[in-house]
Parts: structure tokens; C-alpha cells; sequence
């Protein structure tokens, strides 16, 4: 393993350009003319809504697309690469959001596993020799010996650019980075790449939607938009303002201000004692109590993996509680359909594509879920009424801009935002007595987020009790009333917007007690 | 030592019986748990035993060579994983129900092409006398280690050494657990899960051969007591790794002869229930380790997820 400080030739890395990239699937044009420079040692953001071509920009340099027109240049030598692993040969990484590690393999397997020359007859004990002389090299440790599963989503972000870097990248390319970490690793993370770049140890090549991460980090940026550039420069030269505006195409909404929530009104639902396992019957949730009441927003900050998800899925009645109480309405509550209904119980659990529909079911299907068992859905108590279904789905579809190709098209054709859309117009349908959201806007672009937001707040303040589960901090302080911190199953840490210390509260969703 | 060895005959007789009957078990688990760490399920695994069988006997009585029957077995069976591997890439094509109708196809088209073979009878395969110190015949045919299962002992400790010491068995492995992992490091699953479902055809046809090569020894048509489909739920109850198969393996064995044992003494009550102590033990196991709750500690995370 040669001396990374400055990759295997001693220079440093090669510069990259993309020179009028085009890229078309059938008739949909996803890049048209796109061009990119990266320096060599530089940081490079680049921004843009969903489905603006940035995924398939970077597809197209790490070989997975062949693009239909257009150069890539490295050093000023054309290089057409095939597939990612030619990619990887030329010395381009690249991250992606989902993790691409193996969980139930060790951190030294998965390493191990990644190189793309290896022996027939693997000597554990040399390569484990190997790995930790290199993990000695660099700036933060990994346990070799941990399955991956057990790791936290930092850990696993660190441990795929360790892989990137174990695999002599010299541009890393990384897609959305920070999307599950604390702001506190975020700020580690993207503090060492920034380190690593400037001592030319590696180019960096970054998309993100975060306008305070390409502030604080990076030294150019380009905004795509629908599949053209819509502006680039030096990030010295740019304000949030002027970026919004190139991603969006015109003065960016502002972020709703916060109204003054009404006034908090009785109890509606309380958890008390929250004990259930996990998938492995591992405690996840470990005795959570709260309440949350009419009128008020009580978000819940955690990182993925920290009971939060066991948590909904109690709530939710998709998950067995081992002990402890939820009452509604000051009733024992198992989210029995009936008790649904009475208590007026609505749920936006994440992924929503995956938890609350049908992949298969058309649209109109999907949105009748609530309450198909009742008129006017139902005629006689079991007999169907399609077309009241589909009168009811048009209007929502109307009334919440859902764009799909036709109410009756199945809802896994559509979009991340356009499938949450739809969910939210079946549950905030009628009255809302208790809305139980997780992580409700992930992946989605800015418009959509604020459009979420915006109705998250019209149900508290025509008076439901809402919590928020989200691993967004500014999400949930943007909208939380009161804020809980979980971490390892357990409620740590409350407060409220207004006095929150956001690196205390980083402390403690990582688990570091202050 | 004389011929009557009393109650010390039950535990000796079940040695025996562990001894003589877990070979086929053992090389169809050791089949379908490579084809299962690869992220696939093989339910054709008791037709390929069953062709494994018949192949086996016609080609011994044909050539005149045991070992050349137990080779075409496992060609057999190689063959029938093949084509379970190709239908199972097709798009839409549902795993479960392939491996179902390649069960009755290799059972049927068994015992169609073996009508000829249930008369004549073929050279069978060697054992290692380990019991030829003693005086007692009993003993003597307890410890009758046939050769093929010593082959099948070393196999299921050299497949565990590949699973995790070579290329092959990590990349196995790693299509079992991530396919998404796997496709993204530049590897084709498909291929990797077809060589492994061939691979497990190849041991569960040899483990046919055992059947109508040593015992019972003879081809007819009720040869497989089920044994290539008790063979998943042992891969389950040896939670994926080979050396846990082969103690599987024994248990088996030893329940199957459970009854005969017993009525080698003179117990001759409950006789039905106590033959049916395999399948009991699979049933058990089945209810023991499925649960609503959680996942199997061990279990290929491919075999969970949606093919």
C-alpha cells in the first residue's frame, strides 16, 4: 500500500473536466450540454432540485451511462469509461447515498472485498495486517473486526470514503453525503474531506442541496437545473439567495415563518414506558415516555438506528410493544382499525412508498386505504364504489398537485415527492385528531419540502396533536413546538426551539452525554 | 462378546443407523446451503436426489463401476441445477414454484427411465470397516463408515474453509447477503447464484447415488423417504454453515433409525410414530426457529427480500 500522502505518483490529483455531456433515455432529455470543471485539490458543489441531472451527470462519469455527446477529460487525456470498475482504474470513487456495504460482513471483509484484483486463497491474518497499517494512516480509526450492521450512519460514511481511499481514489465523488448524519458528524465529515482536498491528497466532487455545506466547504459550485447548467463560480462569489434563485429559476419561496402555535389544548396522545425489540429482538426501544397535545408539534430528533423508527412502528401498530402504555384520548390505544377511525389517528411513516401503500395498487387505490371500508367508498358495507374512489382521488390530486401519469397508473411510478404527496392527501383527509409523521420530507426537493412543512402546520393549528419524528434537526426545529432528543432507545434530552443549543443537541443524537 | 448386547444394542443400533442413513442428507444440505448462501432457495433438491439415484444405479449397472455411477449422478445433478438457475434468471419467474416443478419433473422423469432398473442389481459403492477389531456382528455393521460419507465429512469442513478463506466463497457470500453490494462492486449475481445452484445439484445428486448405491441399495420407487426437501429445513436448523450441517446431518440419521432400533430390541409399540421421528424433527424445527417477530441470526440477507 503506497504512502497516501500523496497518491502513487507523488502528484497531485489529475484535474477533471466534462465537456458538453448529453444524455437522453428515450425521449426524456436528463443532461443537455452540460459542462464541469474540477480543479485538482478542489471542492466542487453540485446543486440542483431532484430530477435536475445531477445523479446522471456523475453516472455518466463514473461509467454507468455512456453519454450521448460530450468529453471527459482527465489531465486533458479523453477517457471513455465503461463501467464503474474502469472508472475505479482511472482513479474515480464514488459514495452513494445508499451505502453499498455488505451488513453482515465484518468492516476488514468488506475492504478486503472491494479491491478489484483479489487472490484465490485470501490470508486473512496478512490482509488484516495490511488494513490496520492503513487505517493507521489515516486521520480517523475504524474497528476492523465489526459487522457493519452495528455501525452507526457516520460510521458507515466514513468507513465507504476509507474504502474510497483504500482504493486509491484521487476524485471522490460523493452523492448527498451528509443526508444521514448529524450536523455534528456532518461538520467532521465534510471538515476532513475539505482537509484532504487542500493537501492535495484527493479532488472532491460533491452533490448536495445544503446551501450552508457548499458556504461552508466548498470552492466552486454549479447548479443544474431540468438537465442545464443554470449558473457556476466560486462559492466566495455566491449567496444562498443567488443560488436558490439558479436552482429554482426564480426567487426562491421562503421558508414559511414560524406562526405562534394556538393555544395547546388536552392531552391527546401519551406514551408511557415504550418498551419493543427490533427486527433481531434487540431492545430498541428501551421505556419512552412523552405526550404530546392538541395544538402542539413535539418533534423528535434522532439518528437512524436509535429506536425512533421502533418507536413509529408501535405507534403505528406494524411493531409488537413488549411493555409500557399509548393512550389516546386518554383510552388504551393498539392502533386497531376501529380505534383508527374513532380517535381520528393519521400516519406519515417514512418511506412512505414502502410502509403506507401498495407498490402495485393504482393511485386512487392507494388513497382510499383510510377508509374504503366506509361510504362512501363502500355501499353496503362490502361492495365497492370505484368511481366514488376516483372522484375522491381527482380531487386530492387537484387540491395537493400531484403530478402522475393517471390517478388509475400504479403509485410506484411515481416520484418520491409526488408517492409522500398522495400519502399526505389520504391522511390529512377530514379531521386530524393525532398526526404521527417520520421524517416526512426525506429526499425531497426544497418546493416540496415547504409545501410539506406548510401543511404539517395546518393540522396543528386547526388542532391536532402532531409529532414529528425526523433525523433532520433544522427540520424539527423549523416546526417542532418542543423538542425530544432520542438516542439508543431512550429520550435524553428536551427543549424547545427557541433555547436550543444545536451542538448539545448534536452531542447528544451521537450518543455523547454532555 | 456374544450376539445379544441387550438395551447397550438401541444406542449402538442408532450410531449405526446415524452412521449408514445421514450421507444423503449431509451432501443435499451441503447443496443447498452453498446454493442458499448465494441467495437463492432450491426446492428441486429430493427430484435431483432422485434422478441422482436412478442415474447412478444404471450407470454402475451398465459400466460395471460404482464410482462411475456416482460421477453421473452428480453430472445429473449439475444439470438439473443448471436449468433451475437459468428459469430462476428469467424475469418474474418465481423461485419457490421452479424449484417445486423441478421436483416432480426429476421425481417423475426418475422413475419413468428407471423402470428397467428396479430387477437387476449393480455394483455398489465401498465402506471402511471400522468395527472389524470386534467379534459382534451387530457391532461390526454399526460401524460400517461407507466411503463416500468420509468424502462428504471432509467436503462440509473444506466448503466451510472456502466460504470464508478464498475469492470464490466471499463473493458467494456477498451475493447472498448484498445483491445490490455485489452489483455495485462490478460482479454478475445471476452468474454467481448459477454456479452455485449447479454446484448444489452436483452434491445432492451424488447424494442420490448413496442412496441406490449402498442404502438401501437398490433402485425402486420409494427410495427417497424426503429427504432432499427435510434437507432445507436442516440447512435453517444449521443456521447456513457446512460443519453445522453434518451435525445436523447425524441428528437426522439417528431419528430415522430411531425406530428400527427400537425394534431391533423388541419394542414394537408405536412403530409408525417413531419412523416418522425425521420428519417430526423438521416439523419442530420449522415451528421453533420461524417467528413473527424476528430474523434467523445467520440467514442470508437475499433470502429475505423480495427475489
Amino acid at each position: 500500500m503506497s504512502d497516501l500522502a500523496n497518491g502513487p505518483s507523488g502528484t497531485r490529483p489529475p484535474a477533471l473536466r466534462a465537456i458538453g455531456l448529453r444524455k437522453t433515455f428515450g425521449a426524456f432529455t436528463a443532461l443537455d450540454d452540460v459542462s464541469l470543471e474540477l480543479r485538482p485539490g478542489s471542492v466542487h458543489a453540485l446543486l440542483g432540485e431532484n430530477g435536475a441531472g445531477k445523479s446522471t451527470l456523475v453516472k455518466c462519469i463514473m461509467g454507468y451511462h455512456r453519454p450521448d455527446q460530450g468529453r471527459i477529460l482527465l489531465d486533458d487525456r479523453e477517457v471513455t469509461p465503461r463501467n464503474p470498475r474502469e472508472a475505479q482504474a482511472l482513479g474515480l470513487g464514488m459514495v452513494y447515498q445508499h451505502f453499498t456495504l455488505v451488513p453482515n460482513m465484518t468492516v476488514a471483509e468488506n475492504l478486503v472485498l472491494s479491491r478489484a484484483q483479489l487472490p484465490f486463497l485470501i490470508d486473512w491474518a496478512a490482509e488484516r495486517a495490511a488494513l490496520a497499517r492503513f487505517v493507521a494512516t489515516m486521520p480517523f480509526a475504524v474497528e476492523l473486526d465489526a459487522t457493519v450492521r452495528s455501525l452507526a450512519a457516520g460510521e458507515k460514511q466514513r468507513l465507504e470514503i476509507l474504502k474510497q481511499l483504500y482504493l486509491q481514489s484521487r476524485i471522490v465523488i460523493l452523492d448527498e453525503p451528509t443526508s444521514v448524519l448529524t450536523s455534528g458528524e456532518a461538520e467532521e465529515l465534510l471538515s476532513l474531506l475539505r482537509g484532504m482536498s487542500s493537501a492535495g491528497q484527493i479532488s472532491v466532487l460533491m452533490i448536495t442541496h445544503k446551501f450552508r455545506e457548499v458556504l461552508g466547504f466548498a470552492d466552486e459550485v454549479t447548479v443544474l437545473r431540468r438537465g442545464r447548467m443554470a449558473g457556476s463560480g466560486q462559492v466566495k462569489a455566491l449567496t444562498p439567495s443567488r443560488m436558490a434563485e439558479m436552482m429554482m429559476g426564480s426567487a426562491a419561496p421562503l421558508e414559511s415563518t414560524r406562526a405562534p402555535a394556538a393555544a395547546v389544548g388536552d392531552c391527546r396522545l401519551r406514551v408511557a414506558a415504550l418498551t419493543a425489540d427490533d427486527d433481531v429482538g434487540v431492545p430498541a426501544l428501551r421505556g419512552v415516555s412523552f405526550d404530546v397535545r392538541a395544538g402542539e408539534i413535539v418533534g423528535i430528533a434522532a439518528v437512524a438506528g436509535n429506536g425512533q423508527e421502533e418507536l413509529v412502528e408501535v405507534l403505528a401498530g406494524q411493531r409488537l410493544r413488549s411493555q409500557g402504555d399509548v393512550h389516546v384520548h386518554g383510552e388504551p390505544y393498539f392502533a386497531r382499525r376501529e380505534q383508527l377511525h374513532r380517535h381520528r389517528v393519521r400516519c406519515l411513516p417514512e418511506e412512505p412508498l414502502r410502509n403506507a401503500c401498495v407498490p402495485n395498487m393504482s393511485v386512487a387505490e392507494n388513497m382510499a386505504f383510510r377508509s374504503f371500508d366506509r361510504p362512501p367508498f363502500a355501499r353496503a358495507g362490502f361492495a365497492l364504489s370505484h368511481g366514488a374512489i376516483r372522484a375522491s382521488a381527482d380531487g386530492l390530486q387537484r387540491e395537493y398537485g400531484i403530478r402522475a401519469p393517471s390517478m388509475g397508473s400504479p403509485i410506484g411510478q411515481l416520484s418520491g415527492g409526488n408517492v409522500q404527496r398522495a400519502v399526505l392527501a389520504r391522511e390529512l383527509r377530514g379531521e386530524v385528531d393525532v398526526l404521527i409523521a417520520a421524517n416526512p420530507c426525506m429526499g425531497l426537493d426544497f418546493a416540496a419540502v415547504a409545501e410539506i412543512h406548510a401543511r404539517i402546520r395546518k393540522a396543528r393549528d386547526q388542532g391536532a396533536a402532531v409529532l414529528l419524528v425526523s433525523a433532520d434537526l433544522d427540520e424539527v426545529l423549523a416546526l417542532a413546538d418542543r423538542v425530544l432528543v432520542m438516542s439508543e432507545g431512550q429520550v435524553v434530552h428536551e427543549t424547545t426551539p427557541e433555547t436550543a443549543d444545536v451542538t448539545l443537541m448534536g452531542k447528544y443524537m451521537a450518543g455523547h452525554a454532555a | 462378546m456374544d450376539e445379544s448386547l441387550g438395551m447397550l444394542g438401541v444406542p449402538l443400533a442408532v450410531l449405526g443407523g446415524a452412521l449408514r442413513v445421514s450421507p444423503p442428507y449431509l451432501f443435499v444440505s451441503l447443496g443447498e446451503c452453498l446454493t442458499e448462501k448465494s441467495g437463492r432457495v432450491n426446492l428441486g433438491l429430493e427430484g435431483t436426489l432422485v434422478m441422482g439415484a436412478m442415474s447412478a444405479y444404471g450407470v454402475s449397472y451398465l459400466s460395471g463401476s460404482a464410482w462411475l455411477g456416482v460421477l453421473a449422478a452428480g453430472g445429473v445433478g449439475v444439470l438439473l441445477g443448471a436449468l433451475h438457475a437459468w428459469l430462476c434468471a428469467r424475469q418474474r419467474v418465481n423461485d419457490i414454484a421452479i424449484g417445486i416443478a423441478l421436483m416432480l419433473l426429476g421425481v417423475g422423469t426418475a422413475f419413468f427411465l428407471g423402470k428397467p432398473l428396479i430387477k437387476p442389481t449393480a455394483p455398489r459403492l465401498p465402506a471402511f470397516e471400522l468395527g472389524a477389531w470386534s467379534d459382534s456382528p451387530p457391532l461390526r455393521a454399526a460401524l460400517e463408515v461407507n466411503v463416500l460419507f468420509a468424502i462428504g465429512i471432509a467436503l462440509a469442513f473444506a466448503l466451510r474453509f472456502a466460504l470464508n478463506r478464498t475469492r470464490v466463497g466471499l463473493l458467494l457470500r456477498v451475493a447472498g447477503e448484498s445483491a445490490d453490494s455485489a452489483r455495485a462492486m462490478g460482479y454478475d449475481v445471476l452468474r454467481i447464484r448459477a454456479y452455485a445452484t449447479a454446484l448444489g445439484g452436483f452434491f445432492a445428486g451424488i447424494g442420490g447415488s448413496f442412496l441406490s448405491l449402498y442404502y438401501p441399495g437398490s433402485w425402486n420407487e420409494g427410495l427417497s423417504s424426503g429427504q432432499g426437501l427435510m434437507a432445507v429445513a436442516l440447512v435453517i436448523f444449521a443456521r447456513w454453515d457446512p460443519v453445522r450441517c453434518l451435525w445436523a446431518s447425524l441428528l437426522f440419521g439417528a431419528a430415522g433409525a430411531l425406530g428400527p432400533a427400537l425394534q431391533s430390541v423388541g419394542v414394537t409399540g408405536g412403530y409408525h410414530l417413531l419412523n416418522a421421528a425425521p420428519y417430526i424433527l423438521t416439523l419442530a424445527i420449522m415451528i421453533a426457529t420461524s417467528s413473527a417477530r424476528r430474523t434467523l441470526p445467520g440467514q442470508p440477507a437475499e433470502l429475505v427480500s423480495a427475489r
